[in-house]
């Protein structure tokens, strides 16, 4: 419980000082936000009484105050591109992601857990090699190639699906997520390629432990012992891991959401980073940074699950 | 960090127990195919600092999308641009940013990680608070800030992943050096009258080096594949200067029709970064 309660500590001071940094970096940008809003040709007077309006004129931590406030009930302050509410633009951005993120994260699991087993199990057999060997060279590549060459083959070449077709998910759900499992098998190949390898190395630690014998001497079938066993202890390192992924998919998405021009937050970021949009792209970086460090917390609490030591400490 | 390394000691080293015969026989491939293709990409990059067939960015109107012949090893672009020669100049911009990048994160993580590692106290406690929270942070993202707050180009681009590589470099050799410095030779060394900064740089430093050529070789690929990402994005490297990742995001609409300007720049970022992480890996083996 103290552990808890030490962990939830840590997670609201990491979520302050994340908007504090992110809020003091958009606050050294050279430039007035009053007068890039009302352009060149705006007097004096104008821009005086906009940045009284806008609180410009206030200390900074007051402002950091007013900011925080605004945030945490959702009004993320307007986009000086567009002139309409950052949250408005934000709105149907976050699910595209968040499933993103989530399938990606699924397949990864998928494909590394049996993977990682497996080879570890049997360690230096021709597929263990074998599966080594994919995994160095899917390290090596960008996971945006990735993604261009799954477009060409997959989508140019086997017609799996039509590249730049994003569907919404308000229209077709289905659509939407069958769109989706390609940009997630980009993201996550690279990163399987990590976690089999991992879990290779954890699995292959554990294999001689006096508990495994044991395990096998009760009569427990190899399978049985693999995934009721091994995989739990061998999990413990990997977890860390794994939650270091997340973060991970996360910014991965930002590029391959370009590749397969899906609308979601990543090609909104960009955008607005070439459009010096500040209050959208402060917004989403708020947000997306939040969300990984809420997902790390969930992690931490999941590992006192799996190992109850960690309490210990 | 740490943990990922130690559980591969412990499976490295249960491994050469285990077939120490069958070990003794095996060539370590990784060391010679990885030497190889480092090798070759570094030959690559260092002719191509000084030499290109074409004019990496002369447009010829005749050659659009020729495909490679000997002429134009690897085709041409849509501009009718040399693919060769601008592969040739993207590499170079590539490892350059790349070493740089590694060189700011690495030596400024290594005096981080040695004053914290070896001094302790107050200073180190406020400096890994400071890095769990960057570490938190997706690197990406991390960079996406200082570019936007920057402005995109070369030097910027080193600034903002040299910058976020630091952390993981500190951690790394602050833990070799809280691990280093109660052993005997450090305490006879000090006994001794060697100053403190002379046993820091002089004496713990070579002992914490395997460690920390391994992380390079690590941040020089993750730096890699960084840069071309972000110039894939359009807020890396900027057009005068020759970029992979820029190549990829241009030519990428004509994959059906001119696959060689997809493919090569995209074989020569897997080719950097494979060849450095093989070696890498061989050596580790080996070590």
């Amino acid at each position: 419980m103290k552990y808890i309660i030490k962990k939830i500590g840590t997670l609201i001071l990491t979520l302050f000082i994340i908007s504090f940094l992110s809020f003091l970096a958009f606050q050294i940008i050279p430039g007035d936000a009053a007068l890039s809003r009302l352009g060149t040709d705006a007097t004096p007077e104008q821009v005086e009484a906009l940045r009284e309006e806008m609180g410009l004129n206030a200390p900074m931590l007051v402002r950091y105050g007013n900011w925080l406030k605004d945030f945490v009930s959702g009004d993320f302050g307007t986009s000086y591109s567009y002139n309409m509410p950052v949250s408005e633009m934000l709105a149907g951005k976050l699910p595209i992601t968040l499933v993103l993120t989530a399938l990606s994260f699924l397949l990864i699991l998928a494909i590394s857990i049996p993977l990682g087993l497996f080879t570890g199990s049997r360690e230096g057999s021709r597929l263990d090699r074998a599966t080594m060997m994919a995994n160095q060279v899917l390290m090596s590549i960008p996971g945006f190639f990735l993604g261009i060459l799954i477009t060409a083959v997959l989508g140019l070449g086997m017609k799996l699906f039509i590249p730049g077709a994003y569907v919404s998910y308000r229209e077709d759900f289905g659509g939407f997520l069958y769109y989706l499992i390609f940009p997630a098998i980009a993201i996550a190949l690279p990163k399987c390629a990590m976690g089999v390898k991992m879990l290779r190395s954890s699995v292959i630690g554990q294999l001689h432990m006096d508990y495994v014998r044991t395990a096998y001497s009760k009569g427990n079938s190899q399978h049985r012992v693999m995934y009721h066993h091994i995989l739990k202890n061998a999990m413990i390192p990997v977890l860390t891991f794994w939650a270091l992924t997340i973060s991970d998919i996360v910014a991965n998405s930002i590029i391959i959401e370009q590749v397969f021009t899906i609308p979601g937050l990543g090609s909104m970021l960009i955008q607005s980073i070439s459009n010096r949009d500040y209050p959208v792209v402060q917004a989403i970086i708020v947000m997306v940074a939040g969300l990984v460090v809420v997902i790390n917390f969930l992690v931490d609490l999941l590992y006192t699950k799996i190992d109850p030591r960690v309490t210990i400490e | 960090m740490r943990k990922r390394f130690e559980t591969k000691i412990a499976a490295e080293q249960s491994d050469r127990e285990g077939n120490k015969f069958m070990k003794k026989k095996r060539k370590n491939y990784n060391i010679i195919i990885g030497g190889t293709i480092a090798a070759a990409m570094a030959l690559f990059v260092l002719v191509g600092l000084f030499y290109t067939p074409y004019d990496p960015d002369a447009m010829n109107g005749s050659a659009k999308f020729a495909a490679p012949s000997l002429q134009h090893f690897f085709g041409c672009d849509q501009f009718g641009r040399d693919i060769f020669s601008r592969v040739l100049k993207g590499s170079g911009t590539t490892f350059l940013v790349a070493v740089s990048t590694v060189i700011l994160g690495a030596g400024t993580g290594t005096v981080i990680g040695v004053l914290t590692g070896y001094i302790g106290g107050w200073f180190d406690e406020i400096l890994m608070r400071i890095n769990d929270v960057i570490v938190s942070f997706p690197s990406i993202l991390l960079a996406l800030v200082f570019i936007s707050i920057l402005s995109p180009g070369k030097y910027n681009v080193i600034l903002a992943l040299g910058i976020i590589f630091i952390p993981s470099f500190a951690r790394l050799v602050r833990s070799e050096y809280i691990k280093n410095k109660n052993l005997d030779y450090v305490a006879s060394a000090r006994l001794m009258g060697v100053g403190k900064f002379r046993i820091m740089f002089v004496h713990i430093l070579p002992n914490a080096l395997p460690t920390l050529l391994a992380s390079v070789a690590i941040g020089f690929n993750n730096a890699v594949l960084a840069e071309a990402g972000m110039s894939y994005l359009g807020i890396g490297v900027q057009p005068p200067d020759a970029s992979l990742g820029r190549m990829l995001s241009e030519s990428q609409t004509y994959l059906g029709n001119a696959p060689w300007c997809v493919i090569f720049p995209g074989l020569a970022v897997i080719l950097m970064v494979l060849g450095v992480g093989l070696l890498s890996d061989g050596l580790q083996k080996r070590g």
